[in-house]
């Protein structure tokens, strides 16, 4: 497909690495924050083609895996009320909440469905007068503009059967959160580049500026994350911190406006708590009061009911990038992708999901040798 | 989450005061929404995101980037054969030029 495969060519990347490896005099530790872009380095083995003593680590940019317990639940408990339709993106259904999951739900008799779009759950509350359709909406920046649009279209259309269950997150205050912590190791970041394309780099700017970090906003393709390194490398070789763009192509910098513009119409800047990070103040997004009538929260009086993480689940040092996948004891044996235990294994931007699939075999050699 | 596929935007149309668009991707189209991108013309690459186009993809800025990378490659390749002649040693590689080419924005 065009604007992929060429970011995809093996000539290419290893000219890259030769330029890596030429440039990189120190071991940095760089973050990806995407977990789009965790999986392809890990799939790609992009990490194991850096320099020696090079990292990365992987950033806490997965949805999915920050959506707290309580608001898995929340849906769970939504899914289970009378002529409700709850609607989600696949990877949600999966994902443990406190004591099941919606796929479990919808097994018992639950209607939840998978959606790709908004859009999508919206069609089906036309399409279904007498029920309520509550839309599970999570993600970052890039996704609320979507989610919102749904709202915005139902309240310009009179749709007063279907609601927004919203748990969206932003990106900068979980990464002052990262980068403020103390032991943090990051010293140069690839900041998400879809999450840019739709807000700009100004944000990224400011996180420069105040953490005298190097960021670079990278792509989704092998190409780009390595042109992304390389450009980091030669910032941290040189002394600067300064926000550059990798991914032009794709990214303006001042961002997609009318997405903006849709955002701050339907939601606002809450309070919102990350599963693995905690509380992070005004880091999420909810409905805002003039949309009041299609916040699912307050619709159904959904109150949060605080609850306890497995304990065995090390996602929360996942998620700070503070652990691997494979160093946690569970990764692969009580924990696999058909039964979760936390969040990261669960979705397709998991960075526990990303090592089972594409590192399984190598994790497992590496205890028969240190069996041995 | 934040995945989006680029997709070729083959027609335009409004649906009652929606703009709606076909894309292509690698043979196979769908409909998606163009709210967010109404500038964008048939035969504009665009970035698709749970069913919204949210950026177009510039030609130029990917012929650029692409025609750099091809540079790199071409020279690493030259240094690479350089460097396995016997008289070539292995400081040859830290002589690739370091300036980036990229613009900070």
């Amino acid at each position: 497909m065009k604007h992929l495969d060429e970011y995809r060519d093996e000539k290419l990347a290893n000219a890259l690495v030769a330029r890596l490896k030429a440039t990189a005099t120190k071991p940095w530790v760089l973050m990806e924050v995407c977990g789009g872009q965790t999986h392809t380095l890990v799939r790609y083995g992009i990490d194991g083609l850096l320099p020696a003593g090079m990292e990365m680590i992987h950033g806490p940019g997965c949805p999915v895996c920050v959506t707290p317990l309580e608001t898995i639940d929340k849906a769970i408990a939504l899914a289970g009320m009378k002529g409700v339709i709850l609607a989600s993106y696949g990877d949600m259904l999966r994902v443990p909440g406190s004591e099941t999951d919606l796929l479990r739900a919808k097994a018992r008799g639950a209607d939840v469905r998978v959606v790709y779009s908004p859009l999508d759950a919206l069609k089906l509350a036309r399409e279904n007068p007498g029920r309520e359709v509550v839309f599970f909406g999570i993600g970052f920046e890039t996704t609320a503009p979507p989610n919102a649009a749904a709202v915005w279209q139902a309240a310009r259309q009179g749709v007063m059967n279907f609601s927004l269950l919203a748990s969206h997150v932003l990106v900068p205050p979980a990464l002052r959160a990262l980068l403020g912590a103390e032991g943090n190791r990051v010293q140069g970041l690839i900041a998400p580049g879809h999450v840019c394309a739709i807000v700009g780099l100004a944000d990224y700017h400011a996180i420069a500026r105040e953490f005298h970090l190097p960021i670079v906003v990278g792509g989704f393709e092998p190409v780009d994350l390595l042109e992304a390194i390389v450009m980091l490398a030669d910032q941290l070789e040189q002394g600067r911190a300064e926000v550059e763009n990798q991914y032009t192509r794709s990214v303006r910098v001042d961002g997609n406006a009318l997405a903006q513009a849709m955002l701050a119409d339907v939601l606002t800047v809450c309070d919102r708590k990350w599963r693995g990070l905690g509380e992070i103040p005004r880091s999420g997004l909810k409905v805002s009061a003039k949309y009041a009538a299609w916040d699912a929260e307050l619709k159904f009086g959904l109150t949060d009911r605080p609850v306890e993480e497995p304990k065995e689940c090390i996602s929360a040092l996942i998620l700070q990038g503070r652990k691997k996948p494979p160093e946690c004891a569970a990764f692969g044996v009580r924990c696999t992708p058909e039964r979760p235990l936390g969040a990261p294994m669960v979705s397709s931007e998991g960075a526990c999901a990303a090592y089972y699939q594409y590192r399984r075999f190598e994790a497992e050699r590496e205890l028969v040798e240190i069996g041995r | 989450m934040c995945l989006a596929i680029p997709g070729k935007l083959l027609a335009k149309s409004e649906v009652g005061g929606l703009l709606r668009g076909r894309v292509e991707f690698g043979g196979i189209v769908r409909e998606a929404c163009l709210d967010f991108l109404p500038e964008a013309e048939v035969g504009d690459y665009v970035l698709v995101h749970v069913g919204f186009a949210i950026t177009r993809i510039d030609e130029e800025e990917a012929t650029r980037t692409l025609a750099y990378l091809a540079e790199l490659g071409a020279l690493q390749e030259e240094l690479g054969e350089a460097a396995s002649r016997p008289e070539m040693g292995d400081e040859t590689a830290a002589m690739i030029p370091v300036e980036a080419g990229h613009e900070a924005s």
